[in-house]
């Protein structure tokens, strides 16, 4: 085995995730392939708000990704003379786990302050005593702010400049994410020109009268509604922590950053869960009738008339118990971590399927009537083969409403359980757990709000973005929308 | 001032120049160009046209109640000396229900099912009348009483799922009468409702209109209900009214070629055994409306002026004006219309001695009734109960009857879609019940079923080649493959569509079309019966006359037999070699369709056909009242079962179901009536039938 820099890790998680992913393409191609899906995603296109909020999400789920390949970098082994003779052994990986993003955000990851730090701060929150040695030699101790380690360190001691040295950034920052916008947008209507024939003025035209089949002005609104924050905000954190520090003085804007994987993990493999249960067995439900939807009617009735949270907490603390019982099972803190969110997936998923299925079993009830179906019946077209050629497209849109719909609920679910503490390892970075956090630091004197503040931000508009997209995906896949849009 | 004088001297309601669009994204869709009407106090304005030619937006555009992106961009419309389209909405809420009340088609969704019939009207009396309390309760009957529903006093506080769909439509015009509006819209009053309901709402909507010589502006595609009810009548096309005639002129010389087409598409006794008249092409889409003559496309006589230049108002008799560059175009060329290859006459002769295709002996299905938590057995709705058919090779047998009888159970428990709960199914001679599903499958290519519902008979998420393959594939009738693919453009081609179809999607097609399609996939597996669920009841006339020839050439070519489910007489008339009718699960009468409907000897059978509008003026046999409507197949009435409505009803009729007489060999019917008449004809009797039926 060649001596990589690295050793690559490979969470479960990451699996799901990347497999999402790959199912995500195939429907891709599915739709374009199927002029009716194609039909409907293009409606989805011409949406404003619809392509807004897919232009945020995706830009979540590029930080999503970059967070999903992970890797234990190699020890220096160089280091020490001890180690010096040892040429021919194996070499030796870090116990931490590292993602692709911690490298890019490497800056953001190491610079601890020693505690809690305002956004932008160059000094810290609390007074302390430090020591100062005062002109004449003498040292004396003060109780001031003290300095911090990392925020503003660049100014040295000329700490008037801090304002000032903010203003030039952010004036810079914003210059530049104009001049990126622009070169995006004018990217954009020139390739449109080039597609659809004309001069790029009149493309550019186009794409702000929203005569084009896709909503390109939605589109470029939100990446300059994206970058305009975004850009200022970067050169900002090279040198200051922007959304200040937590407690043990880590940096806020790289925690949220790293909640957005947990929320997307939460999200997306819940449902991946979710579906296989909830549409066989609604369908089969719906279209056997009889016993076997006595049965399962029975089997939803019972499980949605359970407390949610008390079956979760259940689920949650006996798999806790299992982990803490066999410590030989992960190799690393995140592979435990990582198993313990994923199970908490697998129980939302095990106790949200009821929802779904019922309002499958009562479409179903209503096509299965229908003359199509009683046709194939006539054919003696086998019932499985109904069900997947005659019921199964026809439920989809209902499907994809609700995949989208659920996964903002989902995401906040995670909030809920983590504040009650229930929910990801206390070791993994989430919403949930900075929200969890700041429920003491709210009630500090004076009070420590800004962590708070980022989850708030950070999760409203993932949700928000989901919300919206999962509004226009409705109303395009919606057959009775469908004729009147 | 001068001009609303002229209004009123005109009549009730004048419009003109009437505009009606339809918003889809930035642009606005013309649905109704520029009308002109006008309906005169104690006058009927029928407007009549197929669906989709703008008559429904005519009418909610009157009541300015046209759906969200319904637009008026231009037009007057005076009622009552004021202009609608200028008056503010709150004014315009008094106009609507106290100066127009609008009835609508469906009567079961236009009541609001959580509130009670006196609660209903007594919103509109409070509304209207400012009355309150007592007076309310004491209109509220009065109107129940004169829209002719016994028991008012019980009804008010009932709600609607307790009353029958006529009753339902009949508690809808007292509603719409309680404002006292003197202009009452009537949109497809009678479309949802059985032919001897139907009968009973026209009655009643005749006599209302005389008693307060309202105007009424009647929308419908029914020139039988415009026959009865019409004082003058509007045919509308494609967003135009193009002939407007009294109803005299109109019947006896219809003058435009989409009128004259309409009449020629009509099934009928005169054209019986030979083609229709069909109008080629459809109604143009409201985004492609051709410049010239909207007909234009369609008409057999056009020529270049007319799609070079729209036709204006022609006048040609008093009161008969057309949109038509033609000016040749002689009234009464369409009653010699249908004069197309004859076929072979459908009763021609009595069928030879062949072994029948489908033997049905005494079929029953019976739906438990189940109540209480344990969900135990309480009673059965008798849908179908001891029907024996028979249909030979190359014939067409029509079920008729209304609504609830039973007709398309039996057609699906022939099918064994609906497993029959006794009784047995031939066919070819070989028993259809008590087989498992694998079994079946070699019997079931040669049985298929046409449904009633272009729309809802083809997944919309298949392609056409892949709707007409299912059938195939599952029945092992071709390959799939290359085979299949010409297999599949064969059949399209035999049912008239070209074979680029098969890789289009339902939704791409028109209702005639997809009825085509849904026939092809029937025929895509060489079937000997089909079994034609109501196929025509959907489609516009126009269309129905192509699919009746489609289907009557698919019989002559590959000796189909038809078992033909229907509640429409014409229908039957013109493609059936024998009828059976049923009331209640049962098969009152059954014979060849000359002996049934020319000679009727349940009286059932008789208050049928005097209740169908025929689309004439002269010869219109009286009108058999029936009173009551269906009762429920779960408790039905003792003895025979049509007695409680039966005119004719004796002793003997409460105390037995009758067995059946055998008229003549073919002629059957259950009933005491003829039997007591000729007690000598029993089953074996072989004379003459009695001829006590209506004739005409």
């Amino acid at each position: 085995m060649p001596d990589l820099p690295f050793l690559p890790v490979l969470l479960w998680s990451d699996l799901l995730i990347w497999l999402l992913l790959f199912g995500a393409l195939l429907l891709g191609w599915l739709s374009a392939r199927n002029p009716l899906l194609c039909a409907a995603w293009q409606r989805v296109g011409r949406n404003r708000a619809g392509i807004a909020s897919a232009t945020l999400l995706l830009a979540f789920v590029v930080v999503g990704l970059l967070d999903s390949l992970h890797y234990r970098p190699r020890l220096e082994n160089g280091s020490g003379p001890a180690a010096g003779g040892s040429v021919g052994s194996a070499p030796a990986y870090a116990v931490e786990v590292l993602s692709l993003l911690d490298e890019l955000l490497a800056p953001l990851r190491t610079r601890h302050e020693k505690t809690y730090s305002e956004p932008l701060a160059t000094r810290a929150h609390a007074k302390e005593a430090i020591e100062v040695r005062t002109p004449d030699g003498e040292l004396r101790q003060v109780r001031d702010y003290p300095r911090l380690r990392h925020g503003g360190a660049h100014l040295g001691a000329d700490e008037a400049r801090h304002a000032a040295d903010i203003g030039e950034r952010v004036l810079h920052g914003l210059a530049l994410a104009l001049l990126a916008w622009w070169a995006v947008a004018a990217a954009t209507a020139a390739g449109l020109a080039r597609a659809e024939g004309g001069t790029p003025r009149a493309a550019w035209r186009r794409i702000w009268h929203g005569d084009s089949g896709f909503a390109w002005n939605a589109l470029l609104a939100a990446l300059a509604g994206l970058l305009l924050p975004a850009v200022p905000m970067a050169l900002l954190a090279v040198d200051y922590h922007v959304f200040g520090t937590d407690k043990v003085g880590q940096d806020v804007l790289y925690q949220v950053l790293k909640s957005v994987r947990t929320a997307l993990v939460i999200g997306l493999v819940t449902t991946l869960v979710m579906l296989p249960l909830s549409i066989f067995l609604g369908v089969v439900a719906g279209y056997f009738r009889g016993w076997v939807d006595d049965l399962i009617q029975y089997l939803y009735t019972t499980l949605s008339s359970i407390p949610g949270v008390l079956l979760i907490a259940a689920a949650v603390l006996m798999m806790q118990v299992l982990i803490d019982t066999h410590p030989q099972w992960f190799a690393t803190a995140a592979e435990r971590a990582d198993l313990r969110l994923l199970a908490l997936c697998f129980i939302l998923g095990l106790t949200s399927w009821t929802g779904l299925c019922r309002l499958l079993r009562g479409e179903t009830l209503k096509l299965r009537e229908l003359e199509y179906i009683q046709a194939a019946q006539a054919f003696g077209v086998t019932d499985l083969r109904i069900i997947a050629r005659h019921l199964l497209p026809n439920l989809m849109h209902i499907v994809i409403i609700a995949l989208v719909m659920d996964f903002s609920s989902l995401v906040l679910a995670e909030a809920v359980l983590s504040y009650v503490g229930i929910g990801v390892d206390p070791t993994m970075i989430s919403f949930g757990t900075m929200i969890n956090n700041a429920r003491l630091e709210l009630a500090r004197e004076p009070m420590v709000w800004w962590s708070l503040a980022a989850a708030f931000v950070f999760m409203f508009t993932l949700v928000l973005a989901a919300n919206l997209l999962a509004d226009a995906v409705r109303d395009a896949f919606d057959p009775r929308l469908a004729g009147s849009a | 001032m001068s001009r609303e004088v002229a209004v009123r001297e005109e009549g009730l309601l004048t419009v003109r120049e009437l505009r009606i669009a339809f918003a889809s994204g930035h642009a606005l869709l013309p649905a109704v160009d520029g009308i002109d009407l006008c309906v005169a106090a104690g006058e009927t304005l029928a407007l009549l046209g197929e669906s989709g030619c703008g008559k429904s937006a005519t009418a909610l555009a009157l009541l300015r109640l046209l759906p969200a992106a319904g637009r008026i961009p231009g037009g007057e419309v005076w009622f009552a000396g004021r202009d609608l389209l200028r008056l503010p909405e709150a004014e315009m809420r008094a106009v609507r229900g106290g100066g127009m009340a609008m009835i609508f088609q469906e009567p079961a969704t236009s009541l609001n099912p959580v509130l009670t019939v006196g609660h209903q009207l007594a919103e509109v009396l409070e509304r209207h009348l400012s009355l309150a309390g007592q007076a309310v309760r004491q209109r509220a009957l009065e109107l129940l009483t004169a829209v002719g529903i016994a028991d008012p006093e019980r009804r008010l506080g009932e709600y609607p799922f307790q009353l029958s769909g006529g009753m339902k439509q009949r508690v809808m015009i007292a509603i719409a009468l309680a404002g006292e509006p003197r202009l009452l819209i009537a949109d497809e009053p009678t479309t949802a409702l059985d032919v001897t309901i139907q009968a009973q709402i026209l009655d009643l909507l005749r006599r209302l209109q005389a008693e307060r010589a309202m105007g009424m502006l009647l929308i419908t595609h029914d020139l039988g209900v415009v026959a009865q009810m019409a004082t003058r009548v509007g045919v509308m096309y494609a967003g135009e009214i193009v002939e407007e005639a009294p109803r005299a002129a109109f019947f006896a010389a219809p003058r435009h070629p989409y009128t004259q087409k309409l009449f020629a598409a009509l099934p009928d006794l005169a054209r019986r055994g030979s083609r229709l008249e069909t109008i080629p092409g459809q109604v143009p889409a409201l985004s492609a409306m051709p410049a010239g003559c909207r007909f234009a496309a369609r008409c057999a006589h056009a020529w270049a002026l007319c799609r070079a230049q729209a036709p204006e108002w022609r006048q040609v008799a008093p009161g008969h004006r057309l949109r038509c560059h033609l000016d040749g175009g002689q009234g009464a060329a369409w009653l010699g219309g249908g004069v197309a290859v004859p076929v072979a006459g459908p009763a021609a002769e009595a069928p030879a001695v062949t072994p029948p295709l489908l033997a049905v002996d005494d079929l029953r299905v019976h739906f438990p009734i189940r109540r209480g938590i344990l969900q135990r057995t309480v009673g059965h709705v008798r849908a179908v109960d001891g029907v024996s058919l028979e249909l030979v090779r190359g014939r067409t047998l029509a079920l008729v009857g209304e609504s609830g009888c039973g007709k398309t159970t039996v057609g699906k428990a022939i099918l064994q879609l609906i497993q029959p709960t006794g009784g047995s199914v031939q066919l070819l001679g070989q028993q259809l019940g008590e087989r498992s599903r694998r079994a079946l499958r070699p019997l079931r290519r040669r049985m298929q079923m046409i449904f009633q519902d272009p729309f809802a008979s083809l997944n919309p998420r298949l392609s056409v080649g892949e709707i007409i393959a299912e059938g195939m594939r599952a029945l092992g009738v071709a390959a799939p493959g290359q085979g299949g693919g010409a297999a599949i453009a064969a059949v399209l081609q035999q049912v008239g569509l070209p074979a680029q179809a098969a890789g289009r999607y339902p939704h791409e097609f028109s209702g005639g079309q997809r009825q085509r399609i849904a026939i092809a996939r029937a025929l895509a597996v060489q079937p000997d019966l089909v079994i034609c669920d109501e196929p025509t009841s959907a489609l516009d006339v126009s269309v129905q006359a192509q699919i009746l020839n489609l289907l009557a050439s698919l019989q002559a070519e590959l000796g189909l037999a038809y078992l033909f489910i229907t509640h429409n007489f014409a229908v039957v008339d013109h493609l059936a070699h024998e009828v059976a009718v049923m009331y209640l699960g049962r098969i009152v009468e059954q014979g060849r369709v000359d002996e049934v409907l020319r000679a009727p000897q349940h009286p059932y059978t008789r208050a049928l056909l005097s209740a169908v509008p025929g689309p004439r003026l002269e010869a219109q046999p009286e009108f058999i009242r029936l009173p009551g409507e269906m009762p429920s197949p779960a408790r039905p009435p003792g003895g025979c079962h049509f007695h409680p409505r039966c005119p004719q009803a004796i002793a003997a009729c409460r105390e037995a179901y009758p067995a059946s007489s055998r008229l003549t060999p073919t002629h059957v019917v259950r009933c005491h009536l003829p039997g007591q008449e000729e007690s000598a004809l029993t089953v074996s009797g072989m004379k003459t039938p009695p001829c006590g039926g209506v004739t005409g």
